[in-house]
């Protein structure tokens, strides 16, 4: 007989990075609509330092990408990881490392950046020794990671870890490259690079934080729990390979679509555009591979919300990584640049695809590490129509209000003078600003539905004993 | 692990053994960024100024921007157009701030060669022209207009206003009020270890730019610090419409 899970696996630490997951989802969700309103309503900013837009921006972003994306991620990788190696966690001791030091560089996070100490580089605000723990804890949990793959039981790695090796490899190289700074203070740096060559290394950052650790990361959830939510094996094992590799050579090289027109040399930004067009391939063979997998389970769609969550995310990965090229084309780049499309277009991949695939893993995983049914099934679809809802309504008045500032921005008049003031444009978004932040709040509503469904399951399991008994079956043992 | 068959070819290889897919997927992710990133530091033509000279200011480090003297009289080498040049003690200090504030977050420095942005913001941007900016502020949203070249466009007297509470000058402004900047004072020391630091990593600073930086911020509040840097954007270096400065 097979000795019980919770004997052969580190399901703890699993447990607490879940349940941190949703916690930092409301957080950063919070934050998020918070912002959105003050745009709205500039009389949030309520004249404090610690509120003000530029310091929270940061903080949202921070919290939503490295709190919530974070914890999903590693908690997605060091259950999936030991169920498909067959393994234990190399070292359970790091893991805990992992955990706890992650979890301090949020809290440090939280405090430092309302407090204004910023490098101002955007998406790695964070100051150096900040910095320096990211790089510590980030390589705990890539270390432990191969260690255990290394220790496997079966012959081949499967898919979902090569994507989150991947990860794992190129988040170190950006984030200790970009972060190369000179201290000038306990919590003051310069970057070690300035002007033109720092904008290609921010962007060669700020895209790959996306390509590699918002859509790699996830892909591996996508690679390891739909087919498990599913019940049917990856559509094609093919297409996973031609997956992997194009999106891991190609993801790499997209930093400079971010910098169309700039003063960064044309050569870059069209070489950026370039690979950017081909990306459309590799990524919906993905998506296609991730759909496909449900061949002969579709009637599932009724009845599993979990799948449909999964499913929702994966249109929403297919609409991103079309869209996304589409905007890398000089001509379109040229209207939609310093548009609210762009965030648009970025919360249409981080809310309906990052989140979602993350939220439906996080589903599958409470069942699974509390050996139990979701609480309520109808909250889970209620937070599906909220979450899809809320998402459709804030990319819709992003679109609108992107496209709308572009073009106005352009304008001209019968006498051959700009028709609009840069202020009249800034008035024009005042209704798409307060629609975004209603469609962020819709979704930050299904985020709590989610906080209140998985704190009610914990306790159900508690009230049970259901995990009480999975822990004596393996003291018994 | 339980080698059952013989691998077949590389990809079944590396699914076998994790220390090749690593080593592999190392040199596979590299690939992108060195050939993006590495030129830019050494392909001539990236930065402006190798062929336009002029773009920079050439005293800079050989004299002091600022010069101060016995009696504490302030005498300034460099004027207005004559070339980039490092940001003096107030106008550093004003730049934290501006940092510190993430104005980055709303604000653009960098104007694309279009015409509608060429009559609202000016000339073009240039790198040169970010060269001693570490980071880059070039930003990536307008949620509230480009700054790159927004010195002289206003008075100081209008920026205080407007700094304070910017509903007063521009009622549509979505700004947030920044009344805590005129109660702070820019701290003297604090500036002389940053321009230190920006010294180590190559910014030009004569030893005097760096040995006055206390008394050029003496007395000074965050507001006159970032009104300062903000009026000095854009106006460096003089650009001549003539001149092709880019392809």
């Amino acid at each position: 007989m097979e000795a019980p899970l919770e004997q052969r696996y580190n399901f703890e630490v699993v447990r607490w990075f879940t349940v941190a997951a949703v916690v930092y989802l409301v957080v950063g969700a919070l934050v998020g609509v918070y912002i959105a309103s003050e745009l709205a309503w500039p009389v949030l900013n309520l004249d404090s330092p610690y509120l003000s837009f530029g310091r929270l921006r940061p903080l949202h972003t921070n919290a939503v990408i490295f709190a919530f994306g974070g914890c999903a991620l590693m908690a997605t990788a060091f259950y999936s990881v030991q169920r498909t190696c067959g393994v234990r966690l190399w070292s359970d001791k790091l893991a805990w490392f992992t955990f706890w030091g992650w979890n301090l560089i949020i809290v440090s996070a939280v405090i430092s950046l309302p407090l204004g100490l910023t490098q101002s580089k955007e998406y790695a605000e964070l100051e150096w020794p900040i910095d320096i723990a990211i790089a510590v804890v980030w390589l705990s949990y890539t270390f432990n990671f191969i260690m255990t793959v290394a220790n496997r039981k079966t012959s081949h790695i499967y898919v979902s870890n090569w994507f989150f090796l991947g990860m794992m490899v190129m988040i170190t190289y950006l984030h200790v490259v970009n972060s190369l700074s000179i201290p000038v203070g306990m919590f003051k740096s310069y970057s070690l690079f300035s002007g033109v060559q720092d904008a290609m290394i921010q962007w060669w950052w700020g895209h790959n934080a996306v390509g590699f650790y918002l859509t790699a990361g996830f892909l591996a959830m996508m690679y390891y729990f739909v087919p498990k939510q599913a019940n049917r094996p990856v559509y094609s094992y093919r297409l996973s390979v031609i997956h992997f590799w194009a999106l891991m050579f190609g993801y790499v090289w997209l930093g400079a679509h971010h910098l169309q027109y700039t003063a960064l040399p044309d050569w870059t930004g069209s070489l950026g555009a370039a690979v950017s067009i081909a990306m459309i391939i590799p990524s919906w063979g993905g998506a296609v591979n991730g759909m496909m997998t449900l061949s002969g389970a579709w009637d599932k769609l009724r009845t599993d919300y979990i799948l449909r969550f999964m499913v929702m995310a994966m249109a929403f990965y297919a609409m991103s990584t079309f869209e996304g090229p589409v905007m890398s084309l000089k001509t379109v780049n040229a209207l939609s640049h310093y548009t609210d499309w762009t965030v648009g277009h970025v919360h249409s991949g981080a809310l309906g695809w990052v989140a979602g695939i993350a939220i439906a893993s996080i589903y599958h995983l409470m069942t699974r590490l509390w050996y139990t049914e979701m609480w309520s099934e109808k909250l889970v679809n209620a937070h599906f129509w909220t979450a899809t809802i809320g998402t459709v309504v804030y990319i819709v008045a992003m679109w609108v209000s992107g496209i709308m500032q572009g073009l106005m921005w352009r304008a001209y008049d019968e006498y051959g003078t700009l028709a609009y003031t840069f202020v009249e444009s800034v008035d024009a978004m005042h209704p798409y600003y307060a629609m975004r932040a209603i469609g962020g709040g819709i979704f930050l509503f299904g985020a709590v539905l989610m906080l209140i469904n998985v704190v009610m399951t914990v306790r159900k399991s508690v009230s049970q004993g259901s995990l009480q008994q999975a822990r004596a079956a393996a003291a018994m043992a | 692990m339980a080698e059952n068959t013989a691998p077949k070819g590389l990809q079944d290889r590396m699914e076998r053994n994790i220390w090749g897919l690593l080593i592999v997927l190392a040199i596979v992710l590299s690939v992108g960024g060195i050939v993006e990133i590495v030129p830019l530091f050494y392909l001539k033509s990236t930065m402006e100024h190798n062929q336009y000279p002029e773009i920079v200011w050439a005293q800079a480090g050989q004299q002091p921007i600022i010069a101060v003297a016995e009696d504490g009289k302030q005498k300034w080498n460099w004027k207005p157009g004559d070339g980039v040049r490092p940001y003096t003690a107030l106008e550093l200090a004003g730049r934290d701030i501006y940092q510190r504030e993430g104005c980055y977050t709303c604000h653009s420095q960098m104007i694309r060669p279009f015409r509608d942005e060429k009559e609202r913001y000016g000339h073009y941007s240039l790198a040169s022209e970010s060269m001693f900016d570490h980071p880059m502020q070039w930003g990536s949203k307008r949620t509230g207009p480009d700054m790159a070249r927004l010195g002289g466009k206003y008075s100081d007297e209008w920026h205080r206003a407007h700094l304070r509470a910017p509903r007063s000058v521009v009622p549509e402004s979505v700004m947030p009020n920044y009344p805590w900047l005129d109660k702070a004072a820019v701290d003297g020391a604090t500036i002389q270890a940053h321009m230190s630091g920006m010294r180590t990593i190559g910014v030009p600073y004569h030893d005097e730019d760096i040995a006055n930086a206390p008394k050029l911020v003496e007395g000074k509040t965050e507001l006159d610090a970032l009104v300062t840097y903000l009026q000095v954007l854009g106006t460096m270096t003089k650009l001549d419409e003539s001149k092709a400065y880019r392809e």
